[in-house]
């Protein structure tokens, strides 16, 4: 692949993905800076393949029961709640 | 308060004694305090109130510290100039008219400023040692692991690290003795005396380096601006001075550090800030229909610039098509560069280079040119990717007043050597 060209309909794409609304200017800035930045990243393309020392391990241990955040300390700074639950957008 | 350190003042008292019962120790706000809002820069959180204190808080508290407040940052941590803060950019005090560093920038300038005695920062890609260069102050990001992340807000994990910020290496140094430690919390903390070290970094601040050997990556040196270099060489003679010796290595990993920390970073952060829905915590618009409709149109009334641009290039480099292309050869440079360091340290007790490139922008001039931002990392994330501990000391100034730091970088738990060597310079 060459020079990645980006157009405000794959930043407005790759928005979507995120979940991150933009305004109209936004997407041209991004669009403008991601071609730079994107092909920046190309560079990578150059570092060889290097073999990788197997460093991570699970570390596993059995459950336990124990002492947590109480129901009104982690509903405390939601938005809204209902019977002790949190509560999201009405789905229409 | 006219620099702007902090975001939010407050007076959280620590025990009656320990070793820092006569000290202030001001705290990053992306770091947990039980009661006291944490923003991480951020206008999604900017009403947030842990309900908790972050293993490190609750540390500092037993020690005895006093918090006077939570510290000015990047948003989430995503910057280089403490500018991108949804509360305004903190102004350095050691330089007046520049950028304080960051993303710690408020942690390293109420230090320079004498308002705190001493800060925890966090440092994912150079956040504390920026800073700390920047403002002519000492800072240390340990290695990965020695510090618990637990009540951190996370930005990206297998990166970052919490780390003190002092006017001292001494004192750093009494500061990461009180965090240091494994922590059931956070299961990627590591006991470092099963790693053949030890916890008694205070004591190693004796200025001693007779004997030392210095390694200095050339990669590190050449690309910094002349009055940087000459001010390094000159820290480098008075090491020479006091018994040290330093010979060149050549680390051509390097060259490939900034686009593999950035590649890694955004696509760990695009991950770790999903959890902000505006439901549980943080900004929401109050909006209904479509959960993911108002999800992102809280996200985009939350989150700054800076902070967008990120999740989504994370989530352009992790989304189909494109993983192999940029987050695996990251993770095959990372790899690589871990494996030089390791090698440049099994001739050298230490590698020596300018903290920073550059020396403080002056405000406003990095922010239109995230790319420009980004190359001034060059010489702190290799170290993030191989997940070492160095420490910036001040090593002197320019010709303008400018700060300038040196940064070592020491093998794994190896922060006794980094101290040591530190120690030398302030």
């Amino acid at each position: 692949m060459s020079e990645p060209a980006v157009d405000t309909e794959e930043v407005s794409h790759v928005a979507d993905l995120a979940r991150v609304d933009l305004a109209d200017d936004e997407l041209e800035l991004f669009a403008e800076q991601f071609a730079d930045i994107l092909a920046y990243f190309e560079t990578l393309d150059e570092v060889p393949e290097v073999e990788r020392e197997p460093e991570l391990t699970n570390v596993m241990r059995p459950d336990e029961v124990k002492e947590s955040l109480g129901q009104n300390a982690a509903l405390q700074n939601a938005e809204e709640t209902e019977d002790g639950y949190f509560k999201g957008p009405r789905v229409s | 308060m006219t620099y702007n350190g902090y975001i939010t003042e407050t007076q959280i008292k620590g025990s009656d004694d320990g070793p820092l019962a006569d000290a202030t120790v001001a705290v990053k706000d992306n770091i947990s305090t039980e009661g006291v809002p944490t923003t991480c820069g951020s206008a999604m959180l900017d009403d947030y109130v842990p309900p908790y204190d972050a293993t490190v808080v609750t540390r500092l508290k037993d020690a005895g510290a006093t918090i006077p407040g939570k510290t000015n940052m990047d948003e989430f941590g995503m910057g280089t100039t403490t500018e991108t803060s949804a509360f305004g950019p903190t102004e350095n005090p050691a330089a007046e008219g520049h950028v304080p560093g960051g993303s710690s920038g408020g942690s390293a300038a109420v230090v320079a400023a004498g308002d705190a005695d001493l800060a925890l920062g966090t440092d994912t890609g150079g956040s504390v040692r920026c800073p700390a260069a920047f403002c002519g102050v000492v800072g240390i990001k340990p290695t990965y692991g020695l510090v618990s992340r637990y009540g951190l807000v996370a930005y990206a994990n297998s990166l970052e690290q919490i780390g003190p910020l002092a006017p001292t290496v001494e004192e750093a140094a009494e500061l990461l003795e009180v965090i240091a430690g494994p922590d059931e919390h956070d299961a990627t903390t590591r006991n470092a005396t099963e790693r053949g070290a030890d916890y008694d970094f205070a004591a190693a601040a004796d200025g001693d380096v007779s004997g030392l050997s210095i390694g200095v990556p050339t990669e590190l040196v050449e690309g910094a601006d002349e009055e940087v270099v000459e001010t390094f060489w000159s820290a480098i003679d008075d090491l020479e001075a006091g018994g040290a010796t330093y010979h060149e290595v050549d680390l051509p990993s390097v060259e490939h550090a900034v686009e593999a920390y950035y590649v890694i970073a955004m696509s760990e952060a695009s991950s770790n800030l999903a959890r902000f829905d505006g439901v549980r915590y943080g900004q929401s618009g109050g909006y209904d229909g479509n959960w993911n409709e108002t999800f992102a149109r809280s996200r985009e009334e939350g989150f700054g610039e800076e902070v967008k641009s990120r999740v989504l290039l994370g989530t352009y480099a992790l989304s189909a098509g494109y993983h192999d292309k940029y987050y695996k050869q990251a993770q095959d440079a990372r790899a690589w560069i871990k494996r030089e360091f390791d090698e440049a340290l099994s001739e050298a007790d230490v590698l020596a280079s300018p903290t920073m490139p550059v020396t403080p922008m002056a405000m406003g001039e990095s922010l239109s040119d995230p790319l420009k931002m980004y190359l001034a990392d060059a010489n702190t994330t290799p170290v993030n990717l191989a997940n070492l501990p160095a420490i910036s000391v001040p090593a002197g100034e320019t010709d303008d007043d400018l700060p300038v730091g040196l940064q070592f970088v020491g093998p794994a738990f190896g922060e006794t050597e980094i101290i040591r060597a530190g120690s030398a310079l302030a």
